[in-house]
C-alpha cells in the first residue's frame, strides 16, 4: 500500500450551478426576466409578492410565480387569487430551493409569453444563498420589525443580492425603525446595492419596485446578476 | 441547515473519482471555503460523517481549508484582504468596494487515498510522495 494525493479542483455545488445556468439561458431566450426572493421567516416576502403581481396584472403585464414553501400550499392559495399562474415548491423540510426543483415546475409553462417569472424562496437568510436559481435578481428583503442589523447577521445573503426592499414600511414609526442606520448596514456588507422601501398594506414604495422592475427587463441578458457572477466560470 | 446536501453533493463528487483510482481506502478529503460560502465549517464537519457512512469515504477525514475573503481596491490599485465580511471596504484607505476577488469557494481540492502498491519491472515500488493529477 501507498499513500497518494489525488488533485482535482471541482465545485461542490456543481451541479446546481450548472443547471442554474441552463435555466439562466432559458430565461434569456425566452426574454423574461426571473427574480429569486429571499428572506427570513415573517418578513413580508408573500405578501409582497401578492402586491407585485396583482399591480402587475392590473396593468396587463404576464406574469408567473413559483413559491417554495417547506409544506404547506398556503402560499400559493394566496398568490393564485391575483390571477397569475402560480405553482408550489414542496420541499418537505428542506430549507433552501435547487434550480433542479425550479427547472421541474417550469413544465407546460410558456415561458416566452412571460415578463416575470417570480421564484419565493423558503423563509431563510443562510442556506439559499449558495445556490443560484438561474434568476436575473435577487432581490433580499428585511423588514422594519426585524431590526436594523440584520444585513451584518447575514452578510453572505446581502452581498449575494442585487436588490434590497425594506417591507412593512407603514410599521417604521412604531417599530421606531432607524433608516440610516439600516441603510449604513447594508452598504456596509454589500457596496452600492439599490435599496426600497415599501409596503404591501398601504402601496407605499411600490411604484418605485415596479419601476425598477421595468428597467431591470430593458437591461436586458447583458446584465449578470450577482449570483450570477459567483456560479458562471470567469 | 443545508450543510447535509452540501455532503452529500461532496461525496458524490468524490466517490466516482475514488472508485476511478482504484483506492481501496481514503483517508483525507481537502476542501476549500470561503468566507461567504454561507457554510458552517462545524456542521459540515459533522454532516460529512453522516453522508459519508456507508461508501468508500466512510472514515475519511474530512480537511477544511478556510478561504478569507479578498476584494479589490480601486484606489489602492490592489487586492486586500478582509478581516471579516461585515466590512466591504478598503482597510488601507476605506475605501468602498463590492468586488469580491475571493472568499466564494467552495471546491474539492483533492484527496488523500491509499493504493495497491503497483508492480514495477525491476521491483522498485511505487513512489509514495508521487502526486497524481
Amino acid at each position: 500500500m501507498s499513500t497518494r494525493i489525488l488533485e482535482l479542483r471541482r465545485d461542490i455545488l456543481n451541479q446546481n450551478d450548472e443547471t442554474a445556468r441552463a435555466l439562466r439561458a432559458r430565461f434569456r431566450a425566452a426574454d423574461v426576466l426571473a427574480l429569486n426572493l429571499v428572506s427570513s421567516p415573517g418578513t413580508g416576502k408573500t405578501a409582497f409578492l401578492e402586491k407585485t403581481l396583482r399591480e402587475l396584472v392590473e396593468r396587463g403585464v404576464p406574469v408567473a410565480a413559483l413559491v417554495g414553501d417547506l409544506e404547506t400550499d398556503n402560499d400559493a392559495r394566496r398568490l393564485a387569487a391575483s390571477g397569475a399562474p402560480v405553482r408550489q415548491i414542496n420541499t418537505h423540510g428542506r430549507c433552501h430551493l435547487e434550480a433542479a426543483w425550479v427547472e421541474s415546475h417550469l413544465d407546460g409553462w410558456s415561458l416566452s409569453d412571460l415578463d416575470y417569472l417570480f421564484v419565493e424562496n423558503v423563509g431563510n437568510l443562510v442556506c439559499p444563498s449558495s445556490y443560484d436559481l438561474g434568476e436575473a435578481v435577487r432581490v433580499v428583503l428585511l423588514s422594519v420589525t426585524e431590526g436594523e442589523d440584520k444585513p451584518l447577521k447575514y452578510p453572505g445573503m446581502f452581498n449575494s443580492s442585487d436588490v434590497a426592499v425594506i417591507t412593512k414600511w407603514d410599521l417604521a414609526g412604531p417599530c421606531e425603525f432607524d433608516e440610516a442606520a439600516a441603510r449604513a448596514n447594508i452598504e456596509a456588507v454589500r457596496p452600492g446595492l439599490r435599496v426600497l422601501a415599501t409596503s404591501a398594506k398601504t402601496g407605499f414604495g411600490m411604484d418605485e419596485w415596479l419601476a425598477f422592475l421595468a428597467e431591470r427587463r430593458r437591461l436586458g441578458p447583458d446584465f449578470l446578476s450577482a449570483a450570477a457572477r459567483s456560479s458562471e466560470p470567469m | 441547515m443545508h450543510e447535509l446536501s452540501i455532503a452529500h453533493s461532496l461525496v458524490e463528487l468524490a466517490l466516482p473519482v475514488v472508485e476511478r483510482a482504484g483506492a481501496p481506502r481514503v483517508r483525507e478529503v481537502r476542501i476549500a471555503v470561503g468566507a461567504l460560502a454561507g457554510v458552517s465549517v462545524d456542521s459540515l464537519l459533522f454532516c460529512y460523517d453522516i453522508a459519508a457512512r456507508s461508501t468508500l469515504l466512510e472514515g475519511s477525514r474530512l480537511v477544511v481549508r478556510e478561504v478569507p475573503l479578498v476584494i479589490h481596491c480601486a484606489v489602492c490599485e490592489r487586492d486586500v484582504e478582509l478581516p471579516g465580511p461585515l466590512q466591504f471596504r478598503c482597510p488601507v484607505c476605506e475605501t468602498p468596494s463590492g468586488d469580491i476577488r475571493q472568499g466564494r469557494e467552495l471546491y474539492i481540492e483533492g484527496l488523500e487515498v491509499d493504493v495497491e502498491e503497483e508492480v514495477v519491472p525491476g521491483g522498485a515500488s511505487a513512489n509514495p510522495e508521487e502526486r497524481a493529477l
